[in-house]
């Protein structure tokens, strides 16, 4: 026997354990192709077995050496749990199982380095603010709800500066109104905009996958969803297409790719929907966005104009000291890049502040904010220190309604529109939390994690895969490794998400159908009722039992 | 839900006419109360149409309180009309002891200021004697304006018309223009500020729905003017609204319509004033309303306005026989009123259309 020692580990130290039947595996080899873990092998195993065939007892004793399927026991190559190897194997012969004993997080910093992790929280799962809400006026006899199937409905939110009535450069001649000077741009958009993934982050193809669903949307479906294009630039056939129109092309704190975007805007033929400047994220905040060497791909290195190393953006734009300075930037950024044609926003993870940022946005002189883009904990797809993942972040929902509160005392509500992220779509039911976010204040929302859970994700908030930093997504969605990212089916997973948009607009209506409204209930908050005390008081919505 | 009307004439008429409109309609309303306001007055207060008149239900100590305060900024009572009350058992009102109803002159040193100035001098001075009146829960102001005459009640109207002998013609209480409400006040709690037709600074209405919007209207409209206030039913707004948009924006008066049920924004685009429409659509987006609504108003100038939400889910009727003209929620009120008229030239105003009578009994209707 070999010598072990105590600290050796063990498969019963991993998270995961695989539940694996010798006697249905014909050793097809499929799982093991699969895994993109490298957490199984094949290996052969002593076997000793003790048969007795004739009338009498006779046991006679056989050895014999068979291949089976095994486990490593090791910390890098520990199962995440993505159920591959189930989903592959023809005979039912093998699958992950949790193993509530794990030593994991004693045993995973060896090396003293922290722990890595895809985007996904793992801590608070428990009901979500948004699920303890529902909709509580009901129409009726006083006014009538409206038969969704039948009405039209009026869905669009603001991506722009809204002035106020008395800053409109209106004239009158007594009977007409002339509007005879600038106002600040402002594209109306579907309330839900496909979050800030960059390439990178995702795989060309996932990326390309959403693009395809946003083209689709608006082009066949006339839904004006928009999509951002997440730190990193884009492609320069995409940034010279009329499809640009679509796209929401974000500044983040590393610059990626800007270059690129810059040179591009001679060639451009349609203008940006948007610019959106990302101050920071909601799920690690004080941590920047971490794409390692592993997955800077010949694509990635082209596109952000980078040389194959580890690319962190920094948590926030180095060059900022100040709210104002970041107004200047929108300022600068929009009168030197798009001549006060595209609308610039900027996008903050929630927290402690979030109000006082807001508030001097909304004082912000230059009229130049074109909204505030509030990201919460539960936000995030890509790489990040586990405990920035699970022990950092606010949580989005009063947030949001703070925020919107701090207008409505000033009497500046729905001039910075307010877009809340972060968690939401988390239990696949996203035109709910949309409508509630609405009704305490938003003007829209914008979605990330559950586009790549269209994609064909298999990670969950329960600590399953979860390794989007390693580069072996198994989906072939957070990888850049040629051989993986070819098991997405990139028309498939754009075909799931319309399909999921055309369900969640019909679901907006139906929500929107009961209280009776045919355009977004902004700030409705009596709509809303909780049966938590607590959810009542800081929402400022009704309490009910 | 409450039952609206207005009646506008080339000829003074007797509010008893107004009661005659509304109660056909009584299937409609649950009685609670009636409320009207009159301009254009003649009768007892033809001699002081220049004169703001102070509408007010009060105790006696509430009765001092204003008169005190009166005196002491300098306004000089210059004729009251108080009703004398018919006490008799069984009626169903909840009358308070005092309706007064007294002109005066403005204070010297205002007597040459601008309109401006005087309208909003009698706006601080309604809101003030409104404060003051609430704090020792005293009674309640209505309205003070020259030429304006407010009459709120909780009750029956029949038993109100008779508390108050409005069904005889005395020539006391004339008018030629009267908005009317039988109303149901259930929304919230049933306070007589909560009667329309709502009254801010000459301009007067009464609403026939609910408003949906309501919470997100009143947070938009609370700061925007000091004279937004009360909030005590979900319809105020609508006044609100249409001050904020004729009185302080000062915009013509077809985008009120514009404001509280803006069109989608396909068809702005297809329009070619879709630049202003898109502006004001995004930048009044609170002041929208999206529920059941019809809305009849009448501005300082006389003008009467009636238009409906965007879906058209309440009922409103316009007609006319030559020397008058009424809009009433249902058409078997102006039945009552103008039997001879002639039914096919009624108006039904659709959802995007606004119907508006000029002083001279001119009826422009356009679409939004």
């Amino acid at each position: 026997m070999e010598a072990v020692k105590v600290q050796d580990v063990s498969v019963n130290d991993l998270p995961w354990k695989l539940q694996y039947s010798s006697e249905r595996c014909t050793m097809c080899g499929s799982c093991v192709a699969a895994c993109t873990f490298n957490a199984i092998e094949a290996v052969m195993e002593r076997r000793s077995v003790t048969v007795s065939t004739g009338h009498q007892p006779d046991p006679s004793q056989r050895h014999l050496a068979i291949p089976v399927i095994k486990q490593r026991a090791a910390v890098a190559n520990a199962c995440v749990g993505c159920g591959m190897c189930e989903k592959v194997c023809p005979n039912n012969a093998i699958k992950p199982v949790r193993n509530p004993d794990s030593r994991i997080n004693y045993l995973n910093r060896s090396g003293g380095a922290t722990v890595k992790r895809g985007g996904r929280n793992n801590l608070g799962n428990n009901e979500r603010t948004l699920d303890k809400i529902v909709v509580g006026r009901i129409s009726q006899m006083t006014d009538p709800a409206l038969d969704s199937e039948r009405h039209t409905f009026d869905i669009l939110a603001p991506f722009g500066r809204v002035l106020l009535p008395h800053e409109l450069p209106l004239t009158s001649d007594g009977n007409e109104l002339t509007l005879s000077g600038h106002t600040p741009p402002v594209n109306w958009i579907y309330p839900v905009i496909f979050s800030d993934m960059s390439i990178g982050a995702l795989s060309t193809r996932a990326w390309e996958a959403v693009a395809i669903a946003t083209a689709y949307l608006n082009e066949k479906h006339k839904l004006p969803v928009r999509m951002s294009s997440g730190e990193g630039g884009m492609p320069i056939k995409l940034l010279r297409s009329e499809y640009l129109k679509y796209m929401i092309l974000q500044i983040a704190s590393g610059h990626f790719g800007w270059n690129r975007i810059v040179q591009a805007m001679p060639h451009m033929q349609a203008d940006p929907a948007g610019i959106l400047i990302k101050i920071g994220q909601g799920a690690k905040p004080g941590d920047g966005g971490l794409l390692p060497a592993a997955k800077v791909s010949k694509p990635v290195q082209s596109i952000r104009g980078v040389p194959k190393a580890d690319l962190l953006s920094p948590p926030n734009h180095q060059g900022l000291y100040s709210i104002e300075e970041s107004v200047q930037k929108m300022f600068m950024s929009m009168n030197a890049a798009f001549k006060f044609r595209v609308p610039v926003a900027i996008k903050c993870a929630a927290s402690a502040t979030s109000v006082s940022v807001y508030n001097n946005l909304l004082r912000d002189p230059y009229k130049i904010c074109g909204g505030f883009f509030l990201d919460g904990i539960q936000g995030g797809t890509g790489a990040a220190n586990e405990v920035s993942l699970d022990h950092t972040g606010h949580p989005v929902v009063s947030k949001t309604r703070e925020c919107y509160l701090a207008a409505v005392k000033q009497g500046r509500q729905g001039q910075i529109p307010l877009w809340a992220g972060g968690g939401l779509g988390l239990t696949g039911n996203a035109a709910a939390d949309a409508f509630k976010m609405i009704c305490l204040g938003a003007n829209g929302i914008f979605l990330g994690k559950i586009l790549i859970q269209l994609c064909g994700c298999v990670g969950n908030e329960l600590g399953r895969c979860n390794a989007c930093n390693t580069g072996n997504c198994p989906a072939g969605i957070c990888t850049q490794n040629p051989r993986l990212v070819k098991r997405l089916d990139i028309d498939k997973a754009a075909q799931n998400i319309v399909d999921y948009m055309l369900a969640l607009d019909s679901e907006l209506k139906k929500l929107m159908a009961p209280v009776g409204n045919s355009s977004l209930p902004v700030g409705r908050s009596d709509a809303l009722v909780t049966t938590d005390r607590a959810i009542a008081d800081k929402l400022a919505i009704q309490y009910v039992c | 839900m409450c039952r609206i009307g207005a009646i506008k004439s080339k000829v003074a008429f007797h509010p008893s006419l107004a009661l005659h409109l509304m109660l056909p309609q009584q299937e409609g309303h649950d009685n609670s109360g009636f409320a009207m306001v009159m301009q254009d007055l003649e009768g007892v207060f033809a001699n002081y149409k220049d004169k703001p008149l102070l509408s007010m239900a009060c105790t006696q100590k509430g009765a001092a309180l204003v008169e005190h305060f009166m005196e002491t900024n300098n306004f000089t009572p210059v004729y009251e009309w108080i009703p004398r009350g018919v006490r008799q058992p069984g009626l169903d009102i909840k009358a308070m002891p005092y309706y007064i109803f007294r002109a005066y002159d403005y204070p010297e040193y205002y007597r040459t200021a601008t309109p401006e100035a005087k309208a909003e001098l009698l706006l601080d001075t309604r809101l003030a004697l409104r404060v003051l009146l609430e704090n020792e829960d005293q009674g309640y102001v209505y309205s003070f304006w020259p030429d304006v005459l407010t009459l709120k009640e909780i009750g029956d109207p029949r038993d109100i018309a008779v508390y108050f002998k409005l069904w005889d013609n005395t020539g006391e209480l004339m008018a030629k223009n009267i908005v009317v409400q039988c109303r149901q006040n259930t929304n919230y709690e049933i306070v007589r500020y909560a009667a329309h037709p709502f009254f801010l600074q000459g301009y007067t209405l009464c609403a026939n729905g609910e408003n949906t919007f309501y919470t997100k209207n009143k947070e938009y409209q609370k700061p925007l003017h000091r004279g937004y206030i009360g909030f005590e039913s979900d319809s105020q707004n609508f006044l609100y609204t249409l001050h904020y948009v004729l009185n302080v924006l000062k915009w013509p008066i077809k985008y009120y319509k514009h404001v509280i049920t803006p069109l989608p924004f396909d068809e702005i685009a297809k329009r070619p004033d879709h630049r202003e429409l898109t502006a004001i659509r995004q930048s009044l987006g609170h002041l929208e309303i999206n529920g059941p609504n019809t809305i009849i108003a009448m501005l300082p100038d006389g003008r009467m306005v009636t238009c409906c939400d965007s879906k058209k889910l309440r009922p409103v009727v316009v007609g006319s026989d030559g020397t008058m003209i009424a809009i009433s929620s249902e058409v078997c009120g102006l039945n009552q009123i103008m039997p001879g008229r002639n039914q096919e030239q009624d108006i039904y105003p659709n959802e995007r259309e606004v119907v508006v009578i000029t002083p001279d009994l001119e009826v422009e209707r356009w679409k939004q």
